[in-house]
Protein backbone atom coordinates (compact mmCIF):
# COMPACT_ATOMS: atom_id res chain seq x y z
CA UNK A 1 0.00 0.00 0.00
CA UNK A 2 2.76 2.39 1.00
CA UNK A 3 4.72 1.41 -2.14
CA UNK A 4 1.71 2.27 -4.27
CA UNK A 5 1.42 5.59 -2.47
CA UNK A 6 5.12 6.27 -3.01
CA UNK A 7 4.83 5.41 -6.70
CA UNK A 8 1.82 7.69 -7.00
CA UNK A 9 3.75 10.48 -5.30
CA UNK A 10 6.75 10.00 -7.60
CA UNK A 11 4.47 10.12 -10.64
CA UNK A 12 2.96 13.37 -9.38
CA UNK A 13 6.43 14.85 -8.85
CA UNK A 14 7.43 13.80 -12.36
CA UNK A 15 4.22 15.21 -13.81
CA UNK A 16 4.84 18.51 -12.02
CA UNK A 17 8.43 18.57 -13.28
CA UNK A 18 7.17 17.87 -16.80
CA UNK A 19 4.76 20.79 -16.55
CA UNK A 20 7.52 23.08 -15.34
CA UNK A 21 9.79 21.95 -18.16
CA UNK A 22 7.06 22.51 -20.74
CA UNK A 23 6.50 26.01 -19.37
CA UNK A 24 10.22 26.77 -19.53
CA UNK A 25 10.37 25.41 -23.09
CA UNK A 26 7.52 27.69 -24.17
CA UNK A 27 9.26 30.61 -22.43
CA UNK A 28 12.46 30.04 -24.39
CA UNK A 29 10.49 29.77 -27.63
CA UNK A 30 8.52 32.88 -26.70
CA UNK A 31 11.74 34.81 -26.10
CA UNK A 32 13.00 34.14 -29.61
CA UNK A 33 9.57 34.94 -31.12
CA UNK A 34 9.61 38.19 -29.19
CA UNK A 35 13.12 39.05 -30.41
CA UNK A 36 12.10 38.40 -34.01
CA UNK A 37 8.87 40.39 -33.75
CA UNK A 38 10.27 43.34 -31.80
CA UNK A 39 13.27 43.77 -34.08
CA UNK A 40 11.10 43.37 -37.17
CA UNK A 41 8.73 46.08 -35.96
CA UNK A 42 11.67 48.41 -35.27
CA UNK A 43 13.21 47.76 -38.71
CA UNK A 44 11.99 45.20 -41.25
CA UNK A 45 15.56 44.51 -42.34
CA UNK A 46 16.09 42.59 -39.10
CA UNK A 47 14.32 39.74 -40.87
CA UNK A 48 17.77 38.91 -42.31
CA UNK A 49 19.06 38.26 -38.78
CA UNK A 50 15.88 36.44 -37.83
CA UNK A 51 16.32 34.06 -40.77
CA UNK A 52 19.65 32.98 -39.31
CA UNK A 53 17.99 32.80 -35.91
CA UNK A 54 15.18 30.45 -36.90
CA UNK A 55 17.39 28.14 -38.91
CA UNK A 56 19.70 28.03 -35.89
CA UNK A 57 16.69 27.17 -33.75
CA UNK A 58 15.75 24.30 -36.09
CA UNK A 59 19.36 23.05 -36.13
CA UNK A 60 19.41 23.11 -32.33
CA UNK A 61 16.18 21.14 -32.03
CA UNK A 62 17.28 18.56 -34.61
CA UNK A 63 20.79 18.19 -33.16
CA UNK A 64 19.43 17.63 -29.65
CA UNK A 65 16.66 15.31 -30.81
CA UNK A 66 19.08 13.04 -32.68
CA UNK A 67 22.01 13.65 -30.29
CA UNK A 68 23.70 14.59 -33.52
CA UNK A 69 27.40 15.04 -33.00
CA UNK A 70 30.38 14.56 -35.30
CA UNK A 71 32.63 13.77 -32.34
CA UNK A 72 30.27 10.98 -31.40
CA UNK A 73 30.25 9.68 -34.98
CA UNK A 74 34.00 9.20 -35.16
CA UNK A 75 34.68 8.46 -31.51
CA UNK A 76 31.95 5.86 -31.00
CA UNK A 77 33.09 3.96 -34.07
CA UNK A 78 36.65 3.66 -32.85
CA UNK A 79 36.01 3.58 -29.09
CA UNK A 80 32.99 1.33 -28.68
CA UNK A 81 32.24 0.06 -32.20
CA UNK A 82 28.90 1.89 -32.48
CA UNK A 83 28.12 3.17 -35.98
CA UNK A 84 24.73 4.86 -35.41
CA UNK A 85 25.96 8.46 -35.48
CA UNK A 86 28.35 7.98 -38.40
CA UNK A 87 25.37 6.53 -40.28
CA UNK A 88 23.19 9.50 -39.31
CA UNK A 89 25.83 11.94 -40.51
CA UNK A 90 26.05 10.17 -43.88
CA UNK A 91 22.24 10.26 -44.24
CA UNK A 92 22.34 13.99 -43.56
CA UNK A 93 25.19 14.44 -46.06
CA UNK A 94 23.21 12.70 -48.82
CA UNK A 95 20.00 14.66 -48.13
CA UNK A 96 21.73 18.03 -47.73
CA UNK A 97 23.60 17.43 -50.99
CA UNK A 98 20.37 16.74 -52.87
CA UNK A 99 18.64 19.86 -51.55
CA UNK A 100 21.83 21.89 -52.07
CA UNK A 101 22.06 20.59 -55.65
CA UNK A 102 18.57 21.87 -56.39
CA UNK A 103 19.30 25.22 -54.74
CA UNK A 104 22.53 25.51 -56.76
CA UNK A 105 20.87 24.46 -60.02
CA UNK A 106 18.26 27.21 -59.75
CA UNK A 107 20.96 29.77 -58.95
CA UNK A 108 20.01 30.35 -55.30
CA UNK A 109 23.12 29.00 -53.58
CA UNK A 110 25.22 31.12 -51.24
CA UNK A 111 28.03 28.57 -51.11
CA UNK A 112 31.67 29.39 -51.94
CA UNK A 113 34.15 26.49 -52.16
CA UNK A 114 37.32 26.50 -50.07
CA UNK A 115 40.82 26.25 -51.57
CA UNK A 116 42.14 22.72 -51.92
CA UNK A 117 45.25 22.09 -49.85
CA UNK A 118 46.97 20.05 -47.16
CA UNK A 119 45.92 22.64 -44.57
CA UNK A 120 42.46 21.03 -44.51
CA UNK A 121 43.92 17.69 -43.38
CA UNK A 122 46.12 19.37 -40.73
CA UNK A 123 43.27 21.54 -39.44
CA UNK A 124 40.88 18.60 -39.40
CA UNK A 125 43.42 16.50 -37.50
CA UNK A 126 43.89 19.09 -34.73
CA UNK A 127 40.14 19.64 -34.57
CA UNK A 128 39.52 15.87 -34.43
CA UNK A 129 41.85 15.33 -31.47
CA UNK A 130 40.25 18.27 -29.66
CA UNK A 131 36.66 17.13 -30.19
CA UNK A 132 37.37 13.71 -28.72
CA UNK A 133 38.93 15.35 -25.65
CA UNK A 134 35.89 17.60 -25.14
CA UNK A 135 33.28 14.99 -25.98
CA UNK A 136 31.53 17.13 -28.56
CA UNK A 137 32.18 18.77 -31.91
CA UNK A 138 31.54 22.49 -32.44
CA UNK A 139 27.82 22.10 -33.17
CA UNK A 140 27.56 19.28 -30.63
CA UNK A 141 29.00 21.50 -27.89
CA UNK A 142 26.44 24.19 -28.71
CA UNK A 143 23.48 21.81 -28.48
CA UNK A 144 24.86 20.27 -25.28
CA UNK A 145 25.11 23.80 -23.84
CA UNK A 146 21.39 23.98 -24.52
CA UNK A 147 20.94 20.79 -22.48
CA UNK A 148 22.47 22.63 -19.52
CA UNK A 149 26.02 21.29 -19.74
CA UNK A 150 28.45 23.83 -18.33
CA UNK A 151 31.30 21.64 -19.63
CA UNK A 152 29.99 22.14 -23.18
CA UNK A 153 29.76 25.88 -22.53
CA UNK A 154 33.43 25.82 -21.47
CA UNK A 155 34.26 24.10 -24.77
CA UNK A 156 32.44 26.83 -26.71
CA UNK A 157 34.18 29.58 -24.74
CA UNK A 158 37.59 27.94 -25.07
CA UNK A 159 37.32 27.45 -28.84
CA UNK A 160 35.98 30.99 -29.24
CA UNK A 161 38.73 32.78 -27.32
CA UNK A 162 41.47 30.53 -28.72
CA UNK A 163 40.43 31.46 -32.24
CA UNK A 164 40.18 35.17 -31.41
CA UNK A 165 43.66 35.22 -29.89
CA UNK A 166 45.22 32.94 -32.51
CA UNK A 167 44.16 34.90 -35.60
CA UNK A 168 46.11 37.96 -34.48
CA UNK A 169 49.02 36.29 -32.70
CA UNK A 170 52.49 37.28 -33.86
CA UNK A 171 55.70 37.39 -31.82
CA UNK A 172 57.53 34.06 -31.76
CA UNK A 173 54.89 32.54 -34.05
CA UNK A 174 56.26 34.75 -36.85
CA UNK A 175 59.43 32.65 -36.74
CA UNK A 176 57.39 29.62 -37.81
CA UNK A 177 56.21 31.30 -40.99
CA UNK A 178 57.88 30.13 -44.23
CA UNK A 179 59.53 33.03 -46.09
CA UNK A 180 57.47 32.21 -49.17
CA UNK A 181 54.27 32.96 -47.22
CA UNK A 182 55.66 36.29 -46.01
CA UNK A 183 56.74 37.28 -49.52
CA UNK A 184 53.42 36.29 -51.02
CA UNK A 185 51.44 38.11 -48.29
CA UNK A 186 53.57 41.25 -48.79
CA UNK A 187 53.07 41.12 -52.56
CA UNK A 188 49.31 41.44 -52.12
CA UNK A 189 49.67 45.03 -50.85
CA UNK A 190 46.94 44.69 -48.28
CA UNK A 191 45.97 47.71 -46.16
CA UNK A 192 48.58 48.46 -43.50
CA UNK A 193 45.88 48.35 -40.80
CA UNK A 194 45.66 44.55 -41.04
CA UNK A 195 49.48 44.09 -40.84
CA UNK A 196 49.41 41.10 -43.20
CA UNK A 197 53.09 40.27 -42.70
CA UNK A 198 52.90 40.25 -38.93
CA UNK A 199 51.19 37.20 -37.47
CA UNK A 200 51.22 33.51 -38.29
CA UNK A 201 47.59 33.31 -39.31
CA UNK A 202 47.74 36.50 -41.41
CA UNK A 203 50.56 35.07 -43.48
CA UNK A 204 48.95 31.62 -43.56
CA UNK A 205 45.85 33.17 -45.13
CA UNK A 206 47.32 35.87 -47.35
CA UNK A 207 50.55 34.08 -48.25
CA UNK A 208 49.42 30.48 -48.56
CA UNK A 209 45.66 29.78 -48.60
CA UNK A 210 44.76 32.58 -50.99
CA UNK A 211 47.28 31.24 -53.49
CA UNK A 212 45.53 27.88 -53.65
CA UNK A 213 42.65 27.29 -56.01
CA UNK A 214 39.14 26.35 -55.05
CA UNK A 215 36.82 24.25 -57.11
CA UNK A 216 33.75 22.05 -57.06
CA UNK A 217 33.32 18.57 -58.46
CA UNK A 218 30.98 20.00 -61.11
CA UNK A 219 33.82 22.16 -62.41
CA UNK A 220 36.36 19.34 -62.19
CA UNK A 221 34.17 17.10 -64.34
CA UNK A 222 33.47 19.91 -66.81
CA UNK A 223 29.70 19.60 -66.48
CA UNK A 224 28.01 22.85 -67.46
CA UNK A 225 24.26 22.24 -67.68
CA UNK A 226 23.12 23.60 -64.27
CA UNK A 227 21.01 20.64 -63.13
CA UNK A 228 23.45 17.98 -64.39
CA UNK A 229 26.39 19.88 -62.87
CA UNK A 230 24.67 20.22 -59.50
CA UNK A 231 23.07 16.78 -59.23
CA UNK A 232 25.66 14.62 -60.97
CA UNK A 233 28.87 16.61 -60.42
CA UNK A 234 28.32 18.00 -56.95
CA UNK A 235 25.76 15.75 -55.32
CA UNK A 236 26.33 12.32 -56.84
CA UNK A 237 30.10 12.39 -57.25
CA UNK A 238 31.10 14.45 -54.24
CA UNK A 239 28.45 13.40 -51.72
CA UNK A 240 26.21 10.45 -52.53
CA UNK A 241 28.82 8.00 -53.86
CA UNK A 242 31.47 8.79 -51.20
CA UNK A 243 28.77 8.56 -48.50
CA UNK A 244 27.55 5.21 -49.84
CA UNK A 245 31.14 3.96 -49.96
CA UNK A 246 31.71 5.01 -46.35
CA UNK A 247 28.41 3.44 -45.30
CA UNK A 248 29.47 0.18 -46.97
CA UNK A 249 32.80 0.29 -45.10
CA UNK A 250 31.00 1.01 -41.80
CA UNK A 251 28.58 -1.85 -42.47
CA UNK A 252 31.33 -4.34 -43.29
CA UNK A 253 33.64 -3.33 -40.46
CA UNK A 254 31.31 -2.42 -37.58
CA UNK A 255 27.72 -3.58 -38.19
CA UNK A 256 27.60 -6.76 -40.28
CA UNK A 257 28.96 -9.18 -37.68
CA UNK A 258 26.49 -8.18 -34.98
CA UNK A 259 23.60 -8.15 -37.47
CA UNK A 260 24.31 -11.65 -38.81
CA UNK A 261 24.79 -12.99 -35.28
CA UNK A 262 21.43 -11.66 -34.17
CA UNK A 263 19.60 -12.77 -37.31
CA UNK A 264 17.67 -16.00 -36.97
CA UNK A 265 16.91 -16.68 -40.66
CA UNK A 266 19.20 -18.49 -43.07
CA UNK A 267 21.90 -16.47 -44.83
CA UNK A 268 20.62 -15.56 -48.31
CA UNK A 269 23.64 -13.82 -49.81
CA UNK A 270 23.09 -10.36 -51.24
CA UNK A 271 19.49 -10.26 -49.99
CA UNK A 272 20.65 -10.71 -46.40
CA UNK A 273 23.44 -8.16 -46.84
CA UNK A 274 21.03 -5.57 -48.24
CA UNK A 275 18.62 -6.25 -45.37
CA UNK A 276 21.50 -5.74 -42.98
CA UNK A 277 22.51 -2.51 -44.69
CA UNK A 278 18.94 -1.21 -44.45
CA UNK A 279 18.74 -2.27 -40.80
CA UNK A 280 21.90 -0.25 -40.15
CA UNK A 281 20.41 2.85 -41.83
CA UNK A 282 17.23 2.62 -39.76
CA UNK A 283 18.78 1.34 -36.51
CA UNK A 284 18.45 4.67 -34.75
CA UNK A 285 15.17 6.32 -35.69
CA UNK A 286 15.98 9.54 -33.85
CA UNK A 287 19.37 9.93 -35.52
CA UNK A 288 17.95 9.20 -38.98
CA UNK A 289 15.10 11.71 -38.49
CA UNK A 290 17.55 14.34 -37.25
CA UNK A 291 19.75 13.71 -40.30
CA UNK A 292 16.71 14.14 -42.53
CA UNK A 293 15.67 17.44 -40.91
CA UNK A 294 19.22 18.82 -40.83
CA UNK A 295 19.84 17.92 -44.45
CA UNK A 296 16.67 19.58 -45.69
CA UNK A 297 16.92 22.63 -43.40
CA UNK A 298 20.56 23.27 -44.31
CA UNK A 299 19.67 23.27 -48.00
CA UNK A 300 16.66 25.55 -47.53
CA UNK A 301 18.77 27.88 -45.40
CA UNK A 302 20.95 28.73 -48.42
CA UNK A 303 17.88 29.38 -50.53
CA UNK A 304 16.33 31.71 -47.96
CA UNK A 305 19.54 33.68 -47.35
CA UNK A 306 20.12 34.12 -51.06
CA UNK A 307 16.53 35.28 -51.49
CA UNK A 308 16.93 37.83 -48.72
CA UNK A 309 20.21 39.08 -50.18
CA UNK A 310 18.41 39.64 -53.48
CA UNK A 311 15.47 41.24 -51.69
CA UNK A 312 17.73 43.76 -49.96
CA UNK A 313 20.15 44.12 -52.87
CA UNK A 314 23.20 43.12 -50.86
CA UNK A 315 26.11 40.71 -51.18
CA UNK A 316 27.03 40.76 -47.50
CA UNK A 317 25.24 41.52 -44.23
CA UNK A 318 27.74 44.32 -43.58
CA UNK A 319 25.97 46.41 -46.23
CA UNK A 320 22.66 45.82 -44.45
CA UNK A 321 24.08 46.83 -41.07
CA UNK A 322 25.51 50.04 -42.56
CA UNK A 323 22.12 50.85 -44.11
CA UNK A 324 20.52 50.23 -40.72
CA UNK A 325 22.98 52.62 -39.07
CA UNK A 326 25.22 50.02 -37.39
CA UNK A 327 28.74 50.91 -38.49
CA UNK A 328 30.75 49.70 -35.50
CA UNK A 329 32.81 46.53 -35.77
CA UNK A 330 32.70 46.17 -39.55
CA UNK A 331 35.84 45.14 -41.41
CA UNK A 332 37.73 47.75 -43.40
CA UNK A 333 35.79 46.54 -46.43
CA UNK A 334 32.52 47.18 -44.53
CA UNK A 335 31.87 43.43 -44.44
CA UNK A 336 31.11 40.99 -41.67
CA UNK A 337 31.13 37.22 -41.62
CA UNK A 338 28.01 36.15 -43.51
CA UNK A 339 28.29 32.67 -45.05
CA UNK A 340 24.60 32.34 -45.89
CA UNK A 341 24.46 28.76 -44.63
CA UNK A 342 24.96 26.56 -41.55
CA UNK A 343 28.23 27.50 -39.92
CA UNK A 344 29.52 27.41 -36.39
CA UNK A 345 33.00 28.57 -35.37
CA UNK A 346 33.77 31.92 -36.98
CA UNK A 347 30.89 33.77 -35.33
CA UNK A 348 32.08 32.50 -31.94
CA UNK A 349 35.56 33.86 -32.72
CA UNK A 350 33.94 37.21 -33.55
CA UNK A 351 32.04 37.18 -30.27
CA UNK A 352 35.18 36.46 -28.25
CA UNK A 353 37.14 39.09 -30.20
CA UNK A 354 34.40 41.63 -29.46
CA UNK A 355 34.74 40.91 -25.73
CA UNK A 356 38.55 41.18 -25.89
CA UNK A 357 38.25 44.46 -27.83
CA UNK A 358 36.04 45.85 -25.05
CA UNK A 359 38.95 45.04 -22.76
CA UNK A 360 41.21 47.28 -24.80
CA UNK A 361 42.87 44.79 -27.15
CA UNK A 362 43.22 45.64 -30.83
CA UNK A 363 41.41 42.73 -32.46
CA UNK A 364 41.14 44.23 -35.95
CA UNK A 365 44.84 44.39 -36.85
CA UNK A 366 44.68 41.08 -38.67
CA UNK A 367 43.47 39.77 -42.01
CA UNK A 368 40.82 37.39 -40.67
CA UNK A 369 38.83 39.85 -38.57
CA UNK A 370 40.08 43.23 -39.82
CA UNK A 371 39.78 42.56 -43.54
CA UNK A 372 36.89 40.10 -43.70
CA UNK A 373 34.88 38.93 -40.72
CA UNK A 374 34.77 42.07 -38.57
CA UNK A 375 33.70 42.04 -34.95
CA UNK A 376 30.14 43.40 -34.84
CA UNK A 377 28.34 43.72 -31.53
CA UNK A 378 27.06 40.19 -30.72
CA UNK A 379 23.57 41.63 -30.31
CA UNK A 380 23.46 42.49 -34.03
CA UNK A 381 25.76 39.78 -35.41
CA UNK A 382 23.46 37.80 -37.74
CA UNK A 383 25.44 34.57 -37.68
CA UNK A 384 25.85 34.71 -33.91
CA UNK A 385 22.06 34.93 -33.71
CA UNK A 386 22.12 31.48 -35.32
CA UNK A 387 24.41 30.14 -32.58
CA UNK A 388 22.35 31.68 -29.78
CA UNK A 389 19.18 30.24 -31.29
CA UNK A 390 20.83 26.85 -31.80
CA UNK A 391 21.43 26.72 -28.04
CA UNK A 392 17.84 27.86 -27.49
CA UNK A 393 16.36 25.29 -29.87
CA UNK A 394 18.31 22.57 -28.17
CA UNK A 395 17.16 23.78 -24.74
CA UNK A 396 13.53 23.67 -25.89
CA UNK A 397 13.86 20.12 -27.18
CA UNK A 398 15.73 19.00 -24.05
CA UNK A 399 13.10 20.57 -21.80
CA UNK A 400 10.25 18.95 -23.72
CA UNK A 401 11.93 15.55 -23.29
CA UNK A 402 12.77 16.24 -19.64
CA UNK A 403 16.46 15.98 -20.48
CA UNK A 404 17.51 19.48 -19.48
CA UNK A 405 19.79 19.53 -16.47
CA UNK A 406 22.18 22.23 -15.37
CA UNK A 407 25.39 20.29 -14.82
CA UNK A 408 28.63 21.69 -13.51
CA UNK A 409 31.76 19.78 -14.50
CA UNK A 410 34.35 18.26 -12.23
CA UNK A 411 37.85 19.68 -12.46
CA UNK A 412 38.88 16.75 -14.69
CA UNK A 413 36.05 17.31 -17.16
CA UNK A 414 36.57 21.09 -17.12
CA UNK A 415 40.25 20.59 -17.92
CA UNK A 416 39.43 18.34 -20.88
CA UNK A 417 36.83 20.85 -22.05
CA UNK A 418 39.22 23.80 -22.01
CA UNK A 419 42.17 21.89 -23.46
CA UNK A 420 40.10 20.18 -26.16
CA UNK A 421 38.21 23.40 -26.91
CA UNK A 422 41.51 25.19 -27.50
CA UNK A 423 42.61 22.45 -29.92
CA UNK A 424 39.25 22.69 -31.69
CA UNK A 425 39.70 26.45 -31.99
CA UNK A 426 43.17 26.08 -33.50
CA UNK A 427 42.00 23.29 -35.81
CA UNK A 428 38.99 25.28 -36.96
CA UNK A 429 41.15 28.24 -37.92
CA UNK A 430 43.80 26.18 -39.69
CA UNK A 431 41.10 24.13 -41.44
CA UNK A 432 39.01 27.24 -42.25
CA UNK A 433 36.02 25.87 -40.38
CA UNK A 434 34.77 23.12 -38.13
CA UNK A 435 32.84 19.89 -38.60
CA UNK A 436 30.02 22.00 -40.08
CA UNK A 437 31.68 24.77 -42.12
CA UNK A 438 34.71 22.80 -43.28
CA UNK A 439 33.04 19.40 -43.64
CA UNK A 440 29.25 19.16 -43.63
CA UNK A 441 28.55 22.29 -45.66
CA UNK A 442 31.44 21.70 -48.06
CA UNK A 443 31.17 18.02 -49.02
CA UNK A 444 27.46 18.53 -49.64
CA UNK A 445 28.03 21.44 -51.99
CA UNK A 446 30.44 19.67 -54.29
CA UNK A 447 33.60 20.98 -52.61
CA UNK A 448 36.20 18.18 -52.35
CA UNK A 449 38.16 20.10 -49.67
CA UNK A 450 35.56 18.95 -47.15
CA UNK A 451 36.68 15.34 -47.53
CA UNK A 452 40.27 16.42 -46.80
CA UNK A 453 39.09 18.05 -43.57
CA UNK A 454 37.02 14.93 -42.83
CA UNK A 455 40.05 12.71 -43.41
CA UNK A 456 42.15 14.74 -40.98
CA UNK A 457 39.28 14.87 -38.47
CA UNK A 458 38.92 11.08 -38.61
CA UNK A 459 42.66 10.51 -38.01
CA UNK A 460 42.58 13.06 -35.20
CA UNK A 461 39.53 11.38 -33.69
CA UNK A 462 41.18 7.97 -33.92
CA UNK A 463 44.29 9.27 -32.13
CA UNK A 464 42.15 10.96 -29.47
CA UNK A 465 40.32 7.67 -28.88
CA UNK A 466 43.64 5.80 -28.60
CA UNK A 467 44.69 8.25 -25.91
CA UNK A 468 41.38 8.04 -24.04
CA UNK A 469 41.39 4.24 -24.16
CA UNK A 470 44.80 4.29 -22.49
CA UNK A 471 43.70 6.91 -19.97
CA UNK A 472 40.49 5.12 -19.00
CA UNK A 473 42.12 1.68 -18.93
CA UNK A 474 44.60 3.12 -16.44
CA UNK A 475 41.79 4.53 -14.28
CA UNK A 476 39.78 1.29 -14.47
CA UNK A 477 42.78 -0.82 -13.54
CA UNK A 478 43.13 1.28 -10.39
CA UNK A 479 39.39 0.97 -9.57
CA UNK A 480 39.13 -2.74 -10.41
CA UNK A 481 42.39 -3.61 -8.65
CA UNK A 482 40.63 -4.58 -5.41
CA UNK A 483 37.89 -6.54 -7.16
CA UNK A 484 37.94 -10.23 -7.94
CA UNK A 485 37.91 -9.75 -11.71
CA UNK B 1 32.90 13.15 -8.56
CA UNK B 2 35.50 10.48 -9.41
CA UNK B 3 34.47 7.30 -11.21
CA UNK B 4 33.38 4.45 -8.93
CA UNK B 5 33.60 0.76 -9.88
CA UNK B 6 32.84 -1.65 -7.07
CA UNK B 7 31.25 -4.97 -6.22
CA UNK B 8 27.59 -4.55 -5.16
CA UNK B 9 26.84 -8.24 -4.40
CA UNK B 10 27.73 -11.66 -5.78
CA UNK B 11 27.79 -11.43 -9.56
CA UNK B 12 26.76 -7.77 -9.57
CA UNK B 13 28.97 -4.72 -9.90
CA UNK B 14 28.29 -1.00 -9.74
CA UNK B 15 29.78 1.54 -12.14
CA UNK B 16 29.05 5.14 -11.22
CA UNK B 17 30.06 7.66 -13.87
CA UNK B 18 27.78 10.52 -12.84
CA UNK B 19 29.20 13.88 -13.81
CA UNK B 20 31.07 12.49 -16.79
CA UNK B 21 30.28 13.56 -20.34
CA UNK B 22 30.97 11.80 -23.64
CA UNK B 23 32.99 9.75 -24.29
CA UNK B 24 33.75 8.74 -20.70
CA UNK B 25 30.51 6.91 -19.71
CA UNK B 26 30.43 4.65 -22.77
CA UNK B 27 34.14 3.83 -22.69
CA UNK B 28 34.03 3.13 -18.94
CA UNK B 29 30.98 0.91 -19.52
CA UNK B 30 32.72 -1.00 -22.29
CA UNK B 31 35.83 -1.51 -20.16
CA UNK B 32 33.76 -2.60 -17.15
CA UNK B 33 31.74 -5.10 -19.21
CA UNK B 34 34.95 -6.51 -20.64
CA UNK B 35 36.07 -7.29 -17.09
CA UNK B 36 32.84 -9.05 -16.09
CA UNK B 37 32.23 -12.78 -16.57
CA UNK B 38 29.25 -14.02 -18.67
CA UNK B 39 26.04 -13.96 -16.60
CA UNK B 40 27.30 -11.22 -14.25
CA UNK B 41 25.48 -7.90 -14.11
CA UNK B 42 26.55 -4.30 -14.12
CA UNK B 43 24.52 -1.55 -12.46
CA UNK B 44 25.35 1.61 -14.32
CA UNK B 45 24.73 5.13 -13.01
CA UNK B 46 25.18 8.02 -15.44
CA UNK B 47 23.67 11.42 -16.14
CA UNK B 48 24.86 12.20 -19.67
CA UNK B 49 21.83 11.51 -21.93
CA UNK B 50 23.85 11.22 -25.16
CA UNK B 51 25.89 8.37 -23.73
CA UNK B 52 22.70 6.33 -23.31
CA UNK B 53 22.17 6.04 -27.07
CA UNK B 54 25.73 4.82 -27.55
CA UNK B 55 25.49 2.33 -24.68
CA UNK B 56 22.27 0.84 -26.12
CA UNK B 57 23.88 0.41 -29.54
CA UNK B 58 27.07 -0.94 -28.00
CA UNK B 59 25.14 -3.59 -26.05
CA UNK B 60 23.19 -4.58 -29.19
CA UNK B 61 26.41 -4.94 -31.16
CA UNK B 62 28.22 -6.89 -28.44
CA UNK B 63 25.19 -9.00 -27.56
CA UNK B 64 24.90 -7.83 -23.93
CA UNK B 65 21.42 -7.35 -22.52
CA UNK B 66 20.07 -4.22 -20.86
CA UNK B 67 17.61 -5.71 -18.37
CA UNK B 68 16.53 -2.55 -16.56
CA UNK B 69 16.34 1.08 -17.54
CA UNK B 70 15.45 3.34 -14.67
CA UNK B 71 15.58 7.07 -14.22
CA UNK B 72 16.19 8.59 -10.83
CA UNK B 73 15.62 12.10 -9.60
CA UNK B 74 17.84 14.69 -11.27
CA UNK B 75 17.92 12.91 -14.64
CA UNK B 76 20.27 10.22 -13.34
CA UNK B 77 19.95 7.01 -15.33
CA UNK B 78 20.26 3.68 -13.50
CA UNK B 79 20.59 0.81 -15.94
CA UNK B 80 21.32 -2.85 -15.38
CA UNK B 81 23.27 -4.72 -18.03
CA UNK B 82 23.77 -8.49 -18.11
CA UNK B 83 26.90 -9.73 -19.78
CA UNK B 84 26.15 -12.63 -22.11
Amino acid sequence: MSEVAEEGGAAQVLSLAEKHNALRAWSVLGFFVLVSLATFISDQRYVYLSAYLWFGFIYGMALQYGRFCMASAIRDLFAVGVPRMAVGIMIAVVLFSLVAAYVTAVGKSTFHPSPIGAYSVVGGFIFGVGMVFTGGCASGSLYKTGEGSVAALLVVLSLSFTQALFVGAGGWLNHLVPTTWTASAAAKSLPAAVSATNGWYDQFLAGYVWDLSATTMAKVTGLTEPFVAAFVGNSLLNSVLPALFLLAVIYARWYRKGYLRGKQQQYMGLQTELSGFWAMLTASRRTAIAGLILGIAAGLHMWVMQGLQQRFGIMNAGELLVAMGHTQGLSIQDTIFDPGYFYVTTQEAQGAAWVLARGGMNMMDNVFLGLDAGIPNPLINPVLWMSFALVGGSAVMALLHNEFKLKFPSLEIATWAILGGALMGLGARVGLGCNIGAFFATVTNGDPSGWLFGLGMTFGGWLGVKFFNWWIERRMAKEAGALDL
Amino acid sequence: MPVKFEKASDGRYLLDVQGYVCPHPQIYTKKALEKLRPGEELDLLFDNPSSGESIIAMCETDGNEITEKGQQEGNVMRWRIRKT
